[in-house]
């Protein structure tokens, strides 16, 4: 099943369009995180997964083919927009009180637990809280609907290192304890290295690279070697990106997985999702889409179970 | 490639939720032997650090057969990693013969790479730390020590056993299976 699944998705504002032509399909059971500049296009992609807003152009669904902003939609969806937006002249019981009566399901004792474990006081009014305990409340919130897949915006760029690592940890357990799939956003790529296992990659309104980051890791590859021999040897790659020095010259380069040998005076090394990310960021016109192999991810992600 | 002191051996406790709230870096994992950590510098992936400080471990005699491996849960919130990371880890200590799965309950330690018990092998490594000051003293510096260590063996290899040494566990595959 994909969790969201886009297909020449657009979204114009005025004459710009922020979003376009934007096929992709994340597969369930993964902590895929959405990576790209500022002014990528990344809270329209969410804004129009979560069904905020209406497509100008193409369709989105979600959770195995349910219409984006239709009620069985919004039932399995819980979303957390940037500003970890709460009432804040309401106590956290006010808010609680809110959110379940808003709500077809809510897991009331599951919240109460973990707020208790977190140490955020229920009197309080939600602005009296620390930026941590306002992400963590409205975080707690959100899983206390007990979602399918939990939509987060940007969740971390406000928080202090502590709360930043506090924080993912409350959304690595729900993956863990109750299979939630997730969705985040963040223009840092360095400190979802070791959490998201799929990555999309929006630049300019589009997506450059799609795919599970095993298999895109397994796939591209540094070869280091002779900027003399460079033009001769990088005719039969695939190069993404290159950087020449007068003596050396870095080619981070596709491949189809096989590690080919490298010619004499060269050497291949593997490389990092954030130096993956950037090399094709540097390169607009470079693309891996829709991901490698999407057999293959279906394969792994059903062994991952 | 460090590993943490054993903490309390499993004291039959649950362990506790995680308290994301305390400002700790990592909850507490009471009832597993060892606490995983990663090292973000070191350029090995993820999951191959976890497989690599339990067979570590095992070496060292810190983890024994019947062991229990950190929950999935625990693991992920104290280090806030993928939680297919930690499946995968385990998946491959489970290939290697070194651990299993049980239903419900979590993945233990089958098998042991270690060929002596942690008192043995503390009076063995206080034995060597007394030659290692003697070499020290003679003026030998690191790679000379580790250089005549690898040959004195090599040379008590092919006297004993007529082989250049013993296979290297380090890949796992032959570990010795226990009931």
């Amino acid at each position: 099943m994909n969790v969201i699944e886009a297909s020449g998705l657009g979204k114009r504002y005025g004459g710009t369009w922020a979003l376009r032509e934007c096929s992709l399909a994340i597969p369930a059971g993964h902590v895929a995180a959405l990576v790209g500049p500022n002014g990528a296009g990344k809270t329209t992609l969410l804004n129009l997964a979560v069904g905020l807003m209406a497509p100008s152009a193409g369709s989105v669904t979600v959770l195995g083919g349910l219409p984006a902003g239709s009620l069985a939609a919004l039932d399995g969806i819980a979303f957390v927009a940037q500003d970890t937006p709460l009432y804040k002249n309401l106590s956290v019981a006010d808010m609680l009180h809110l959110t379940r009566n808003l709500n077809r399901r809510f897991d009331d004792r599951y919240v109460r637990s973990r707020l208790d474990d977190l140490g955020i006081p229920l009197q309080r009014k939600a602005a009296r809280l620390s930026g941590g305990q306002q992400a963590q409340l409205a975080l707690n919130l959100a899983l206390a609907r007990r979602p399918r897949l939990l939509v987060l915006d940007e969740p971390v760029a406000m928080l202090d290192p502590i709360a930043r690592h506090d924080f993912m940890a409350t959304v690595l357990t729900a993956a863990a304890d109750d299979g939630v799939s997730v969705l985040l956003s963040s223009h840092v790529l360095a400190e979802l290295e070791r959490v998201a296992d799929y990555l999309v990659l929006l630049s300019h309104g589009r997506v450059q690279v799609a795919g599970d980051v095993d298999d895109l890791l397994a796939c591209h590859r540094v070869v280091t070697g002779p900027t003399a021999q460079a033009d001769r040897y990088s005719e039969g790659l695939n190069v993404v990106h290159a950087r020449r020095g007068e003596a050396q010259v870095h080619f981070l380069v596709r491949t189809n997985g096989s590690a080919d040998p490298v010619p004499q005076g060269w050497e291949a090394h593997p490389v990092g999702l954030e130096e993956l990310a950037l090399a094709y960021l540097r390169e607009p016109g470079a693309a891996a889409l829709p991901g490698p192999a999407r057999g293959d991810d279906a394969q792994l992600s059903a062994a991952m179970q | 490639m460090e590993i943490d002191k054993p903490v309390s051996k499993p004291s039959g406790a649950e362990p506790s939720r995680l308290d994301a709230g305390s400002g700790e870096g990592s909850p507490a994992v009471a009832g597993s032997a060892i606490e995983f950590r990663l090292d973000p510098s070191s350029g090995v992936p993820t999951y191959l650090q976890l497989v690599q400080q339990v067979e570590h471990a095992l070496r060292l005699g810190y983890l024994k057969p019947g062991d229990q491996l950190p929950k999935v849960r625990d693991a992920v919130a104290s280090l806030v990693i993928n939680p297919n990371t930690v499946l995968k880890a385990y998946r491959n200590l489970e290939a290697k013969g070194l651990a299993a799965g049980r239903p419900g309950q979590g993945t233990f330690i089958t098998a042991t790479l270690s060929q002596a018990g942690l008192p043995e092998l503390t009076g063995l490594r206080r034995a060597l730390s007394g030659w290692v000051v003697s070499a020290d003293a003679a003026g030998l510096d690191d790679s000379a020590i580790v250089a005549l260590f690898t040959s004195v063996l090599r040379d008590f290899r092919e006297r004993h056993d007529g082989s250049a040494g013993r296979p290297d566990t380090a890949d796992g595959g032959e570990a010795e299976r226990v009931a």
